[in-house]
C-alpha cells in the first residue's frame, strides 16, 4: 500500500514528541558506524565482480575545440588494452544537481580544457592508465575562448532581480552607508573518494556501482543518456565517500563505464583520479559582489543592496545563487538585488556545499561589520536591530526564525565581549588576537520522497529508499524515526539505502535530505501504527508502542500473527513551500591569532550556534555543523581555484595544491543545538544542517582578522599575502 | 627474498607487474578494500597502513619495494566484532562522516599513538628531546597528513585523545 501525503499546512502536532520509544534526537552512534571504522563498508569501486576490466580516462589539452582525431593503433598494441571508447554518447560534463536528464554528451566537441575525450580499457588498472597517457589524440582548436568572467558581456539571472523603493537615494540620504566589492575565489568539493562507477550488463540490463548522491535523479539521466528504459537500470550507492555537491548529478565515468561495458561485453570498473575529479566534475564559481547598505543612526537598515557576478560554461543552466538569503535575512526597504553570470569557458561551475550562501553570506556578513564600525555599535547589535518580522521582498511569514536566540546565546556562550569594538587590543609577541562574528542563513529546501516501511512478522522493521547517506547519517536517523514511531530501538530497525530497486527518495543535495526522506518514513510509519491500531483494539492515537510492546504488555509479534506490515510513505510539499519563507540560521563567532610579521591567521576557537529544526541525532547534527565549521575556516584562508589565464586549465588540481583544512588547522569547536519545531518546514519538523555550518562562517575569521590585527580584507581567502599587504603600519 | 608480502599475518604472493602500487595490491590484487584510494599521490592519507610498524602511505610506494614486509591494514587491527580500541572510539565520538577517511585516520592514529609513546618529537613538540606529552596539538600536527573532507577532524582529535588518556590503542 501506499500512503501519499502532500503538505499544504504547517504540521504543528509535533507528534513525534508524543511517542514513547525516546530514541529520536538521541545522540546514537551511526548504524553503520561499524563498517566503517573496521573497513567493510563497500563504496562504489570495491565490490567485487569476476571478469571486470579497468578503465581510464583520457581528457583533453585543448581549451575549445574539436578532436578531430584519435589514434587507436597508437595504443591498441600495447600489453593488455582492450579497447578505446569515444562513443558519441559520453558525457563531457557532469550533470548539475536534480536535472533528470542526460548531461552534454559528444565527446568530439571540446569546451573546457581537462575534459574527458574517450576511454581507454584494459585488462588491469597499470595497463590503462599507461595506454590512456599515450593516447594519441589530434585536435582542431578554436581561437576565441574567452575565460575571465570580467572581459565578457553578463547576462542577467531575471528571477534573482529585486527593483524596490530607491537604494541610491536611501545611500545618499542615510547617516550611514557601505559601499564595498568582495571577492570568493572558485573552490572545489574534493570528497576524498573519487568519482567511481562499475557497470555490468545483463542482456539489455545493467547494474551500475557508482558514488552518486542522488540515484533517483541520476537513473533518469543516465536512462536518458544511453537512450534506454529506467525500468532496465539499477544504480547502487550504499556508501559514498562524500559528496558536497560533487555528485548530485551523473558524472562522466558512470556514461563511459556502461558504454565501455556494453562495448566489450565485460564490467568495468571507472576510477576518475584525483586531478581529474577536480577538473571534469564541478567548481564553485569565483564571484565579485557588491555590497551597498543605508542605515540610520542606530544601524536600522533603510536600504540593501547585493550585486553579484559569477560564472559557468556556455549551455549551463545553474548560476551560483550567491544572493540567495540577502532576499529575507535583513531588512531595508529600498533594495537592489541582481545576479548576472559570464559565459567563459573554465570547467563546468555547479553546486559545491551550500551552493549560494556559502559565499554570499561570507560578502554579506564582511560588510555588515564595516556598518557595524561605522554606526558605532557591537556586531551583535547591529543583527539583531535588522531582523524582519516578514520576508522583506515576498511580505511573506517566515516558518520559524532562531536567528536573534543564536545571536544571543552563542555570544554568551562564546564570551562575546559587548560594545563598540576597536581592532589591535591584545597582543602576544608576535601574534594579534581578536574575535569576530557573523549571522549564518541557508534557505530551507524540501523535495518529495518516497520510502517503504515493513514490520516484520518477527517484530524487528526494515526501511528500503533509494536515498543515500553520504556522511549525513541517515541510516542512523530513518532507524530512529521508524524505530520512535513503531516503538523499537533503532538496532531493530533495519535500513536499506542507494538502490534503485527501492522507492525514489529525494536524494541528498541542498540539505533537504532528512526532512524530506524523514517525512516519508514518518508517514509510512503512521499508516503502520493505524493497522497495529486496528489489530490491539485501540486508536492510532492512543497505541503506545515501546520496546516491541503496546502499553497493555502485547508484543508487536502478537500482534502480526505472522504477517508483515508493510506501507510505502511518499511524501510531497504543498502549499508550504509558497506560503513560508524558510532558513536555517545561526551565528558564529571566532577568535583568531594574527601574526604581525607574516600575516599567517590561525584559528583558536570557533562556535556556531544553529537552529534548524527538530533535531533528529544530536551526534550527527553536531557533526554536520563541525564539518560546515571546518569548511567555512577553508573558505576563509586557504581554499582557492587557480586557473591558467591563457587556457584556463586548473593549476592547483591535486590536495597539495588545493588547500582544504587539516587537522592542525581546526581548533576544538564548539556548537549549540538551538532546538525549535517548525511544522511548515517539513511533516517532521525538521530542516536541513548540512550547509548552515558554513554559511556564514567565514565572515566571523575574516572580522576577526580586522579586529585582531586592523588588516581590513574584502578578497576571500586571506592567504598571509594579503593580510600582509592590508596590515597597517 | 620471500617473494611474498605478508598482510595482516597472511602471506600472499608478489604482484607480476612492478608498476602496482602496494596501496592497489592490497585493493585489487587480494580485496582489502577499507584501505582506501583518495589522491593515488601521497597526498590525503587515506591509504594509510603500517608497514614494519611504522606508518606510511601505501600509495606512494611500490609493491614490489615490499619483498618480506609485514603490513597491517584496517582489517587486520579489528573486526565488526572485536574493534580495536581506537576503532571503538572513533565510533563513540563519530570521528567521521562519510567514512572514507575513517581507515587511513585509524591506522595512522595507531602508529602515532605509538610515536608519540617512543618519545618521536614534532613540530608541536617543545622540545626535541625527553618525553612528548599527548596534548591536542601534539595529536593535530601528527595527523595533519590525514584529511578529512568531511571535516570530523574535532570529533577524530577526541576519539584519539581518549584512547590515548587509557594508554591503549
Ligand atoms: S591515496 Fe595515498 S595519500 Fe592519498
Ligand atoms: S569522514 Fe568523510 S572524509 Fe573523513
Amino acid at each position: 500500500m501506499t500512503v501519499y501525503f502532500k503538505q499544504d499546512e504547517p504540521d504543528t502536532s509535533n507528534r513525534l514528541d508524543g511517542m514513547k520509544q525516546g530514541v529520536l534526537g538521541k545522540s546514537l552512534s551511526r548504524v553503520e558506524g561499524l563498517a566503517k571504522v573496521t573497513g567493510t563498508a563497500p563504496y562504489a569501486a570495491e565490490y567485487h565482480i569476476d571478469g571486470c576490466a579497468e578503465g581510464v580516462l583520457v581528457t583533453s589539452t585543448i581549451t575549445r575545440g574539436e578532436v578531430v582525431s584519435i589514434d587507436r593503433t597508437s595504443v591498441l598494441s600495447m600489453p593488455g588494452v582492450i579497447a578505446v571508447v569515444d562513443d558519441e554518447k559520453m558525457s563531457t560534463r557532469a550533470a548539475q544537481g536534480t536535472a533528470n536528464e542526460a548531461p552534454m554528451q559528444g565527446p568530439r566537441q571540446v569546451c573546457y580544457w581537462g575534459q574527458p575525450i574517450a576511454l581507454v580499457v584494459a585488462e588491469t588498472f597499470e595497463q590503462a592508465r599507461d595506454a590512456a597517457k599515450h593516447l594519441k589524440v589530434e585536435y582542431r582548436e578554436d581561437a576565441a575562448a574567452p575565460l575571465d568572467p570580467h572581459a565578457v558581456e553578463p547576462e542577467e539571472q531575471e528571477d534573482e532581480t529585486v527593483h524596490q523603493g530607491d537604494l541610491a537615494h536611501a545611500m545618499a540620504e542615510a547617516p550611514h552607508s557601505v559601499d564595498v566589492t568582495i571577492t570568493t575565489k572558485g573552490h572545489a568539493s574534493a570528497a576524498m573518494e573519487p568519482h567511481a562507477a562499475i557497470a555490468e550488463w545483463d542482456g539489455d540490463k545493467l547494474t551500475v556501482h557508482a558514488s552518486l548522491q542522488m540515484p533517483n535523479y541520476n537513473i533518469t539521466e543516465l536512462a536518458d543518456a544511453l537512450d534506454m528504459e529506467e525500468d532496465n537500470i539499477r544504480l547502487i550507492s550504499r556508501f559514498v565517500g562524500g559528496g558536497f555537491g560533487s555528485k548530485l548529478g551523473l558524472s562522466e565515468e558512470v556514461v563511459a563505464a556502461a558504454l565501455a561495458a556494453k562495448q566489450i561485453e565485460r564490467p568495468v570498473r571507472v576510477v576518475q583520479s584525483r586531478q581529474q575529479v577536480f577538473q571534469t566534475v564541478m567548481r564553485r564559481s569565483e564571484t565579485t559582489q557588491r555590497l551597498r547598505f543605508a542605515a540610520d543612526g542606530e544601524g536600522r537598515l533603510t536600504g540593501f543592496g547585493h550585486e553579484a557576478l559569477v560564472s559557468n560554461l556556455p549551455g549551463e543552466t545553474f548560476a551560483e545563487p550567491a544572493l540567495q538569503s540577502s532576499h529575507f535575512i535583513y531588512g531595508g526597504e529600498n533594495r537592489e538585488l541582481m545576479l548576472k553570470v559570464a559565459r567563459i569557458h573554465l570547467m563546468t561551475a555547479g553546486s559545491v556545499r551550500a551552493p549560494g550562501e556559502a559565499v554570499g553570506m561570507p560578502a554579506l556578513e564582511s560588510a555588515m561589520d564595516v556598518l557595524a564600525e561605522k554606526v558605532g555599535i557591537d556586531p551583535v547589535e547591529l543583527r539583531l536591530r535588522n531582523i524582519p518580522e516578514r520576508d522583506p521582498e515576498k511580505d511573506l511569514p517566515f516558518s520559524s526564525h532562531k536567528l536573534a536566540e543564536c545571536l544571543k546565546q552563542g555570544a554568551e556562550a562564546f564570551g562575546w565581549q559587548k560594545g563598540v569594538r576597536k581592532p589591535r587590543q591584545r597582543r602576544e609577541g608576535e601574534w594579534w588576537i581578536g574575535t569576530g562574528m557573523a549571522s549564518a542563513s541557508r534557505s530551507h529546501s524540501i523535495a518529495e520522497a518516497k520510502a517503504r516501511v515493513t514490520l516484520k512478522a518477527d517484530g524487528t522493521a526494515l526501511v528500503e529508499t533509494d536515498m543515500t547517506d553520504i556522511g549525513t547519517g541517515t541510516y542512523t536517523i530513518l532507524a530512529q524515526i521508524a524505530g520512535e514511531m513503531l516503538g523499537l530501538q533503532p538496532d531493530q530497525v533495519l535500513v536499506e539505502l542507494g538502490d534503485t530497486r527501492h522507492p525514489r527518495g529525494p536524494g541528498s543535495g541542498g540539505s533537504w535530505g532528512a526532512s524530506s526522506i524523514g517525512s516519508a518514513v514518518y508517514i509510512a510509519c503512521n499508516a503502520i501504527r493505524e493497522e497495529l491500531a486496528e489489530k490491539a483494539g485501540t486508536s492510532e492515537d492512543r497505541l503506545e508502542l515501546a520496546d516491541g510492546r503496546t502499553a497493555a504488555g502485547q508484543t508487536l509479534a502478537d500482534l502480526l500473527q505472522g504477517k508483515d506490515i508493510s506501507q510505502e510513505g511518499h511524501y510531497e510539499p504543498g502549499a508550504i513551500e509558497d506560503d513560508f519563507t524558510a532558513a536555517g540560521f545561526g551565528a558564529f563567532f571566532a577568535q583568531v591569532r594574527v601574526n604581525h610579521y607574516t600575516g599567517e591567521t590561525r584559528v583558536d576557537r570557533m562556535l556556531g550556534a544553529f537552529g534548524f529544526g527538530r533535531v533528529l541525532n544530536a551526534s550527527t547534527a553536531r557533526s554536520q555543523c563541525i564539518g560546515g565549521i571546518t569548511w567555512s575556516i577553508g573558505l576563509a584562508l586557504t581554499e582557492a581555484l587557480e586557473f591558467d589565464p591563457r587556457d584556463g586549465h586548473l593549476v592547483n588540481c591535486d590536495l597539495a595544491e588545493y588547500h582544504v583544512p587539516v587537522h592542525r588547522d581546526v581548533p576544538d569547536l564548539d556548537v549549540l543545538l538551538v532546538e525549535e519545531r517548525d511544522g511548515a518546514a517539513s511533516q517532521i519538523q525538521a530542516k536541513g544542517i548540512g550547509e548552515l555550518g558554513m554559511c556564514g562562517g567565514a565572515a566571523a575569521i575574516g572580522n576577526a582578522i580586522y579586529n585582531a590585527c586592523g588588516a581590513r580584507l574584502f578578497d576571500y581567502p586571506m592567504t598571509p599575502d594579503r593580510v600582509l599587504a592590508a596590515m597597517p603600519e | 627474498m620471500t617473494d611474498t608480502i605478508t598482510v595482516n599475518g597472511t602471506a600472499h604472493p608478489m604482484p607480476d607487474d612492478p608498476r602496482v602500487s602496494l596501496l592497489d595490491f592490497l585493493r585489487q590484487h587480494i580485496g582489502l578494500t577499507g584501505t582506501k584510494k583518495g589522491c593515488d599521490h601521497g597526498q590525503c592519507g587515506a591509504c594509510t597502513v603500517i608497514v614494519n610498524g611504522i606508518r606510511i602511505n601505501s600509495c606512494l610506494t611500490l609493491a614490489a619495494m615490499h619483498d618480506g614486509d609485514s603490513v597491517t591494514t584496517i582489517e587486520g587491527l579489528g573486526t565488526p566484532d572485536e574493534p580495536s580500541a581506537l576503532q571503538r572510539a572513533f565510533l563513540e565520538h563519530d570521528g567521521f562522516q562519510c567514512g572514507y577517511c575513517t581507515p587511513g585516520q585509524i591506522c595512522s592514529a595507531t602508529a602515532m599513538l605509538e610515536e608519540l609513546a617512543a618519545n618521536w618529537p614534532s613540530d608541536a613538540s617543545e622540545s626535541l628531546e625527553g618525553r612528548m606529552s599527548i596534548s591536542g596539538e601534539e595529536i593535530r600536527e601528527r595527523m595533519s597528513g590525514n584529511l578529512c573532507r568531511c571535516g570530523a577532524y574535532a570529533n577524530i582529535v577526541a576519539a584519539i585523545e581518549e584512547v590515548a588518556a587509557g594508554g591503549k590503542s
